[in-house]
């Protein structure tokens, strides 16, 4: 299509997202072949934001479906106004309508409810569709995503078959808290999103936080580097790194290796359970300052 | 070019990739266009065909062996293939065993325990000493002979069986006597009314059989129990379709199908005799990777329980079998491992592989007697 594999990289760049070859060959493949892409992947590796950024660069719409268990088809595809159909049903009652044209009445485009999903199919222009942790919904729902990702049409049975007007960019994310189908795996690409290293670590640091030093942010960077080699519960994402990289800006830190106690107390930001905490103990993080440094 | 892809294609599939034709068809499209750059081409099709995890993980790999020493490893291919050739023409109970082997030579020499593990678990069973509780209800299994025990045992299993088959789904359906008024049916339903809702119809959270996948030790420290837990096995597996059972110590087997066997003498016969017939150490992370691999995808969902049966003694390494129950975790809903060692007075879950295994297990129980047993079906019910 209109956009190249190092241009994709380039704007992303230029909407502050940093994205590795690796990512931007996935996403260009999908925009090419019109398939989804499932991205698996840590938390934090920046997974939804990817999806963010691909709207702003091709200059339209986001529409997001958070999934979660029990999630079923009125909360992702469409559901009937009932209240607007109750409320017509009374106000026609005095008017000698026949059942079958209050039936076409009530069950017509003004009556339906858009969910995300209906609604991605239906844009003038092919929008970006986020379908975020897909691994919470459960199998069921799996089972129909198939269905309308490999044709993408909808049926609902009062009005027809809707067809759609765009084939949206379909990006799915995973957590991998459960297996997903083969099927599904089968009709997406796949691309896995590893922590960033130190050098794209950086960029993205250097990129999202713009008045930030070049040396504290080496340091920050490094000291995450370093950090994620330890035993940890849950190891820090990029959105741990700039929440920390932003407190430290907001403390004034010039240098991590100077000022232990800061960096000890605003390791809230990156380490997010109580194990974690204990374990990174001021010696453990002046250790790690120290190779940072 | 379309025959390197297709060998391509058929190099990952034999190293476990899921693949059908329609991947191989995108594939030549894509290198139609190929831009000439390697590496590109090798995160195009690194994208396209792989799916999971590890097979993007191993996909480089897999590649560089294919595409860069080409006759070295299709040579290495071949032999392969004609090896799967020759393995499945063997009995099938064989074939699990087969299958894991690695070298060419192993896989056609007869399967002996090794002595080393059997000594281990040898000093395992030397500590098998009895409880001293004549009563019945308490007997310690390893004394059980009695047939009215043994149908006892098997009525138990199942109900425990029956208290976890249901568990709610948070969907919902269509019911005649639902809680939740459904209005999109009421509305269609009551057109002919004029839209007075006068036929109310409902929906309600339906039940869900939940899967039960069960893993019997029959390793030589498990020897005395393993009888006993065979018809709690059989008890598991005959009362519901959806259990599945399978039987490990160095190797896995599945052994639902013999189970349901009509005859229940000859069953039972067949398995005592596979049972038996083992008897050695135990490589727990062996069997549940095997099991990850092989059979986890069809046999357990997101509603699945899955139930161990084993004293936890493992010869293999306990970060192995950490790393496998973690994927199994992964996929199934509950963990639960009973243990009959538990019922002993100063027993701890002290062994290497039991500690690395209890972050991962959600309910971990006695099982060494009847009485021990029957307290589960509380605690099962609630799983």
């Amino acid at each position: 299509m209109m956009v190249k594999t190092p241009d994709i990289k380039l704007k992303l760049a230029a909407v502050d997202y940093v994205a590795d070859d690796t990512l931007s060959t996935a996403l260009q493949l999908a925009i090419d072949l019109g398939r989804p892409l499932l991205l698996e992947g840590e938390a934090g590796v920046g997974k939804t934001e990817i999806a963010k950024s691909l709207s702003t660069i091709l200059e339209t719409k986001l529409i997001r479906l958070q999934c979660y268990e029990g999630l079923d088809a009125s909360a992702a595809i469409y559901e009937w106004n009932y209240q607007r159909q109750l409320l017509s049903i009374k106000a026609s009652e005095n008017f000698a309508e026949n059942a079958k044209q209050l039936e076409e009445h009530i069950f017509s485009e003004d009556f339906l409810l858009e969910r995300p999903l209906l609604q991605a199919i239906r844009q003038e222009k092919s929008p970006v569709l986020l379908i975020d942790e897909i691994d919470r919904a459960d199998m069921e729902f799996e089972a129909y995503l198939l269905e309308i990702l490999s044709d993408f049409q909808i049926t609902v049975p009062e009005l027809g078959t809707i067809q759609a007007t765009s084939i949206p960019h379909v990006i799915l994310t995973s957590n991998g808290t459960r297996e997903l189908s083969d099927a599904l795996r089968r009709r997406c690409l796949y691309s896995y999103i590893d922590f960033p290293t130190l050098e794209r670590e950086l960029e993205i640091i250097l990129a999202r936080i713009p008045n930030i030093e070049q040396e504290l942010a080496i340091q920050i960077a490094r000291f995450v580097q370093e950090l994620r080699k330890e035993d940890l519960e849950k190891i820090p994402g990029v959105a741990e790194t700039l929440d920390w990289a932003a407190a430290l800006i907001g403390l004034n830190t010039q240098n991590i290796s100077d000022e232990a106690e800061q960096i000890q107390s605003t390791l809230i930001c990156l380490l997010k359970t109580e194990g974690d905490v204990k374990s990174v103990s001021p010696e453990v993080t002046s250790r790690l300052a120290g190779k940072a440094a | 070019m379309t025959t390197k892809m297709i060998g391509f294609v058929d190099h990952l599939r034999l190293n476990g990739f899921i693949l059908g034709p329609p991947e191989t068809q995108s594939a030549l499209a894509m290198m139609r266009h190929t831009s000439g750059d390697i590496n590109a081409d090798r995160q195009s099709l690194k994208t396209l065909l792989t799916s999971r995890r590890e097979e993007w993980d191993g996909f480089d790999g897999l590649f560089e062996a294919y595409w860069s020493q080409r006759g070295k490893m299709h040579h290495q291919w071949q032999k392969s293939e004609s090896m799967v050739r020759t393995t499945s023409k063997l009995p099938r109970a064989w074939q699990d065993h087969l299958d894991e082997q690695g070298g060419s030579n192993s896989k056609y020499a007869p399967q002996i325990e090794e002595e080393g593990q059997d000594q281990t678990d040898g000093q395992a069973s030397g500590r098998l000493v009895a409880s001293d509780n004549r009563a019945l209800e308490k007997t310690d299994f390893r004394r059980f002979v009695n047939a009215a025990e043994i149908a006892e045992s098997e009525a138990l299993a199942c109900k425990l069986a029956r208290a976890i088959r249901y568990r709610q789904s948070r969907r919902q359906r269509i019911a005649k006597n639902g809680t939740r008024l459904d209005l999109r049916r009421t509305i269609r339903a009551n057109m002919h009314h004029g839209g007075e809702p006068i036929d109310l119809r409902f929906k309600s959270v339906p039940d869900h059989p939940v899967r039960i996948v069960v893993f019997l030790d029959v390793s030589g420290s498990m020897k005395h129990y393993s009888r006993f837990f065979l018809h709690f096995v059989r008890g598991l597996v005959c009362q519901w379709a959806q259990t599945d059972a399978y039987l490990f110590h160095t190797k896995l087997i599945r052994v639902t199908d013999t189970l349901r066997h009509k005859d229940s003498m000859k069953a039972m016969t067949n398995l005592t005799l596979m049972a038996d017939g083992f008897g050695g150490g135990t490589r727990i992370g062996d069997c549940l990777d095997h099991f990850n691999d092989q059979y986890a995808k069809k046999a357990i969902n997101s509603r699945s329980v899955v139930v161990i049966l084993s004293d936890g003694y493992d010869v293999g390494p306990a970060e192995k079998m950490a790393t496998e129950l973690k994927r199994l975790k992964k996929r199934a809903k509950r963990l639960v491992w009973l243990n009959p060692l538990i019922g002993w007075k100063e027993y701890m879950p002290v062994t290497t592989a039991m500690e690395a295994a209890m972050p991962y297990i959600d309910l971990f129980a006695a099982a060494n007697t009847l009485e021990a047993l029957s307290a589960l079906e509380p605690e099962f019910a609630q799983l």
